[in-house]
């Protein structure tokens, strides 16, 4: 199959109005005979189920959680970007395109960005009209701060807790469908297969996670919006049910997974402080507008950071790349802090974080001023580790976060499986090699509110004289089937060794040969650890409790088989993108002062994979150009 | 350090529970209360038993999943602090620790520590929204909200719905999860057309699913990882009152 990425003609800025002027319809007394599954309920799944049963579609919403408010979604704190100009200084459209691109590092779509970017600015009109109380100056009009890889203000924050105030206000427009009748909401409910008729994306399987009963559901069209997958890393900074089943199970039902190697490391988490650790937790990135990152010059220096004076301080940042500073992307800010740790400069207990300094700015704006703007930051920063960021240096470290990769999509965010959609972070369109701080928000909040209902009526125009598959179809028969095999199989290992065990083991390879940096020769024994350790996991591995009840050990147990399955394929992935590329630094193409070396003539693509079972998956490759942005090195300096 | 550990078990709803100890060696000051659980799982695990159910996700106190009675104290003993934010050097070595469901007949047992608080969302969905369409919305700045106006909404709309204060009420009242909802709201410009009918909707719904009424004892203010001000119960009656007397012409 030949990848279509059904970019419309006609000038960037200009394709997303040609789209909609020109795309079919489906009447509104129509739309009510029309079923639409929606996998995930965070800023992508719940917009998009609000959006359409606004739109008057029916709509099946499921999510795994007890409420869609739970959604991990959540849990980002900076800020969501728009190109507003509110500031002044220069912003535009064009110059967030820019930004995005350059910050992903030249392997995004243009026409994607630049529609994400355009449609940044009705986002933040429907988000205060919900109600999410954004942060104001005194005259009442909305403020903004930066984010790394940009030089204007663009960023919208409700303190640090944006994207719990944006989802908030996704689940409260949820929840009026959901009264409205017009979304069906199934809660702890977990997809573990999706189900296809006749080449079309017709449904899914799920399990109640109550009562474990595995379930069929019938639709027109299935919407996949949950999430990113970086968990597969064990420590990351993702919720612990953040998982790659939905689309892992797409995958192997056809739908092809780009970029999947292609993961952010955050540079700004709370350091690992001990061994039974489960996950790391992110400071937000808008704490470097204000703090400065330094380690001790002197390699192994043990004095308390505020005895160690200025001129033995290693600003590096600062030194390494002036113009950006604090505030370069966190590719590069994860990269370089890795440098200085692996040199030996490393601080803390562990040795295995850097200072992130507040003094300087606890002396312009006082503590008060710093509490106004990070004060809730600074109150997990003590929860979590016991100290005051208000009188010494916070200590943070690279951590595993977003993963650009995911299901491919086309310009209708379309999988490469007719009628089957992904949306936000499962998705792997719009942040390239790289995410832009501030982005992870916006890109989920448009596909689900504006991209998904006008692109998703192209498809349903002519689903309309369909019927809906009967859940008794062999199709369904079949996939339910083989859910029910896989939840006895995994039951009946009955071997010694508990699942996190596994999972621990998987996040150890992965994060020290497909992490921050990657080899060939790192990237080709990790596969090999990988199949061992899937091996083992299929003879060894111990789940307690029964299919018919609420197991949360069965959960994770069917969650780390399909991880296991994809962290072989991250590993391939990240083989055969032979250059350096954003978050993909190959230890082999670097310049002598340690910066990235892209290679365009040979990989400006994206790396589409196809599931071939019994086989090596094929690669399948979308070559992307670029007309509106030059390709350049990319330069913070 | 060690810890003796009495948890809640309880297959469903309509099985006897009881307390069950569980010693525990070797655990970390710097642990997780959580991690200390998975722990206690892993080992449960390996000698071959049902692990504890509990629900749990994002780990830094902020989705509002977890949530278990310890010590007697949603969240245990810190203040401001949920559940997964508790650190295991928060106890002594040698301690007891109780560990139970968040108990109220509006949440009901699903196994051992994991309970239903979907009745938490039916309130929401009674009225707690601003009925605007998506992609319809005026240009973001012809609506100016006093820089203390907004900051009063988002302290109001902190809340993360864990249900703790549904939890440590005598009354099991969720007044203080309905009353941030309705203040968050009631603070903004947005949505005041039906701010009548959405707080005498969600008051009623609250009533319907069975919660408990107030009588300002003020534990959930106490008790809440978010400091949700009991003031949003004040604001939620007095908003409540005037839509009654609006209604009606006759305060309830």
């Amino acid at each position: 199959m030949t990848l279509d990425a059904k970019i419309p003609e006609g000038p960037v800025e200009q394709k997303w109005s040609r789209y909609q002027a020109t795309c079919k319809l489906v009447n509104a007394a129509n739309r009510k005979k029309l079923d639409v599954i929606i996998v995930g309920t965070g800023l992508a799944g719940g917009g998009a189920a609000a959006a359409l049963g606004e739109l008057g579609y029916n709509v099946k919403a499921f999510c795994f959680h007890d409420s869609p408010r739970r959604a991990h979604s959540t849990a980002a704190q900076g800020g969501v970007n728009a190109a507003k100009n509110y500031q002044n200084d220069g912003d535009n459209i064009y110059r967030m395109f820019y930004d995005t691109v350059k910050g992903g590092d030249f392997r995004s779509r243009e026409a994607n960005v630049y529609r994400m970017a355009e449609l940044s600015v009705s986002l933040i009109d429907t988000c205060v009209a919900q109600g999410v109380p954004f942060a104001r100056e005194y005259g009442g009009v909305l403020g903004n701060r930066s984010f790394g890889g940009v030089q204007v203000e663009r960023t919208f924050y409700a303190q640090g807790q944006t994207g719990q105030q944006l989802l908030l206000g996704t689940y409260s427009a949820l929840s009026r469908q959901i009264k409205a009748g017009r979304v069906t909401m199934y809660n702890r409910h977990e997809m573990l297969d999706l189900v296809i008729v006749d080449g079309q994306a017709k449904g899914i399987i799920a399990r109640d996670l109550i009562t474990g009963e595995i379930q069929r559901y019938a639709a027109h069209a299935v919407v996949l919006a949950t999430g990113g997958y970086s968990k597969i890393f064990y420590l990351s900074t993702l919720a612990l049910g953040s998982n790659a089943t939905a689309i892992w199970k797409a995958h192997k039902r056809g739908a092809y997974i780009a970029n999947p190697s292609l993961t952010q490391i955050h540079p700004t988490c709370l350091p690992q402080s001990g061994e039974r650790q489960s996950k790391l937790t992110l400071m937000s990135e808008s704490l470097r507008n204000d703090g400065r990152i330094w380690v001790p010059l002197k390699a192994g220096d043990e004095r308390s950071p505020n005895a160690i004076p200025d001129d033995e301080r290693d600003y590096y940042l600062e030194r390494r790349y002036p113009a950006f500073g604090n505030l370069t992307p966190r590719d590069i800010a994860s990269r370089a802090a890795k440098e200085r740790i692996d040199a030996g400069h490393g601080v803390g207990p562990l040795k295995n974080a850097v200072y992130l300094d507040f003094r300087d700015a606890l002396k312009e704006y006082g503590r008060d001023g710093i509490a106004g703007r990070y004060g809730n930051l600074f109150d997990m920063y003590r929860k979590i580790t016991g100290l005051d960021a208000y009188s010494e240096p916070m200590r943070i470290a690279p951590a595993a976060h977003f993963s650009m990769g995911g299901l491919w999509v086309d310009y209708e965010l379309m999988t490469s499986v007719n009628g089957l959609y992904a949306l936000g972070e499962c998705n792997f369109a719009d942040h390239g090699a790289n995410r832009l701080g501030a982005n992870s928000l916006l890109q989920a909040c448009v596909d689900g509110y504006f991209i998904i209902p006008t692109t998703i009526g192209n498809y349903l125009a002519d689903q309309r004289t369909k019927n809906l598959p009967s859940t008794d179809a062999p199709e369904f028969q079949q996939a339910a089937d083989a859910a029910e095999a896989a939840i006895r199989k995994l039951l009946n290992v009955n071997g010694g060794r508990p699942v996190d065990e596994y999972h621990r083991a998987l996040g150890a390879i992965l994060w020290d040969r497909c992490g921050i940096s990657r080899s060939p020769e790192g990237l080709q024994e990790a596969i090999i650890q990988i199949t061992e350790l899937r091996e083992d996991f299929h003879r060894n591995v111990r789940v307690t409790g029964g299919s018919h009840e609420p197991n949360n050990e069965l959960e994770k147990a069917l969650r780390i088989n399909d991880y296991l399955e994809l962290a072989e394929l991250m590993c391939r992935d990240a083989l055969s993108r032979d250059e350096s590329c954003g978050a993909h630094f190959r230890t082999d193409h670097q310049t002598e002062d340690g910066e990235a070396v892209r290679n365009d003539d040979d990989f400006a693509y994206v790396a589409a994979w196809e599931y071939t079972p019994n086989g090596t998956p094929t690669l399948h490759k979308e070559h992307l150009t670029f007309q509106d942005v030059k390709l350049t090195a990319r330069s913070y300096k | 350090m060690k810890v003796l550990l009495k948890i809640w078990r309880q297959d469903d709803r309509d099985a006897a529970g009881k307390l069950v100890d569980y010693p525990l060696d070797d655990v970390d000051p710097d642990m997780s209360f959580l991690d200390m659980l998975d722990m206690l799982n892993e080992q449960l695990v390996r000698r071959g038993e049902r692990v504890i159910e509990f629900d749990n996700d994002c780990r830094e106190g902020i989705c509002g999943t977890c949530g278990m009675v310890i010590n007697g104290r949603p969240h245990g003993p810190l203040t401001a602090t949920t559940t997964c934010q508790l650190h295991m050097r928060t106890f002594n070595d040698g301690d007891t620790i109780v560990i139970e469901p968040f108990r109220a007949s509006s949440f009901p047992l699903i196994r051992d520590l994991k309970v239903d608080r979907s009745a938490l969302d039916r309130i929401i969905q009674s009225g707690a929204f601003i009925s605007t369409h998506i992609g319809t919305a005026p240009e973001a700045n012809s609506i100016l909200i006093a820089k203390d106006a907004a900051d009063a909404a988002f302290d109001a709309a902190t809340c993360i719905g864990c249900g703790a204060c549904v939890a440590v009420c005598k009354n099991a009242s969720a007044a203080l999860f309905t009353g941030a909802k309705v203040t968050h709201l009631s603070n903004l410009p947005q949505g005041k057309i039906e701010a009548q009918r959405r707080v005498v909707d969600m008051v009623a719904t609250m009533d319907k699913e069975g919660f408990g009424s107030c009588t300002n004892t003020e534990a959930c203010e106490a008790i809440c990882p978010q400091e949700i001000s009991t003031d949003y119960i004040a604001r939620m009656n007095w908003e409540y009152n005037a839509a009654k007397v609006r209604q009606t012409g006759k305060s309830s």
